[in-house]
């Protein structure tokens, strides 16, 4: 079983992360992989500004990580997250879950991403395509609904 | 000393991304901490007018606003999060 939790500035490569989570495993039978991208918000946004607390960060998505390995009997999960300045159509998060059927493959990711997004200390800034910033982006409550379904 | 750190739209509204403050011995709980910072100046009230919306973590854990600071190095204040 690996965990793998990564943030960084820079992009990521799906291809490669997935490589690296099967190359050699004949155990896993399944992967599910969740990408999620910089909207523009149908024009609006120039970029979005994505603070977190180093070290924080990590350890949040670690334990997470773990806990969906732990419920889901999982054989990996790769988490990266990207922190900085990023375009619309850009990558932001990447989750990869590997088990021995798939359900258990959806489910960790989604439970990854569900707890990710409302406990892992990220914040988004909008900055317009018009000029100027549009301030920080509220929390949602959808979010945090989805987050307690797994309760 | 205590050191405090602040993220997205409370580290703009105080004004720093972090600080060494000497806490009186009084502040148990992290609304007492929170009641202490707002008194510190107008940039310190306005980024906690509605301390419930605050998020606190105690060295790098995240902690309720009845738990005590207890022997914590860091403090960090932040809003909700907005990751993924």
């Amino acid at each position: 079983m690996t965990v793998t939790v990564r943030v960084q500035p820079d992009d990521f490569d799906i291809t490669a992360e997935l490589r690296a989570m099967t190359e050699g495993r004949t155990d896993i039978g399944a992967t599910v992989s969740f990408t999620g991208h910089c909207r523009d918000e149908k024009g609006k946004l120039s970029a979005l500004e994505l603070e977190h607390y180093p070290g924080m960060a990590e350890a949040e998505i670690t334990r997470i990580s773990e806990e969906a390995v732990r419920r889901f009997d999982l054989l990996g999960i790769t988490a990266i997250h990207r922190y900085g300045r990023i375009l619309p159509g850009d990558n932001i998060v990447l989750v990869i879950a590997a088990a021995s059927h798939r359900q258990a493959a959806f489910d960790g990711a989604s439970f990854v991403m569900d707890f990710l997004k409302t406990v892992a200390p990220f914040w988004k800034k909008e900055h317009l395509a018009a000029g100027g910033d549009g301030g920080w982006v509220d929390a949602r409550e959808a979010d945090e609904t989805a987050r307690k379904r797994w309760q | 000393m205590t050191k405090l750190v602040y993220f997205a739209w409370v580290r703009e509204r105080i004004g720093t991304a972090e600080e060494e403050i000497a806490l009186p011995d009084d502040i148990e709980k992290v609304s007492d901490l929170l009641t202490f910072l707002q008194a510190r100046g107008d940039n310190y009230a306005v980024a906690l007018c509605e301390p419930d919306v605050i998020r606190v973590a105690l060295d790098k854990v995240h902690a309720e606003h009845d738990e005590k600071l207890g022997a914590a190095r860091e403090i960090a204040l932040f809003p909700p999060m907005t990751g993924g």
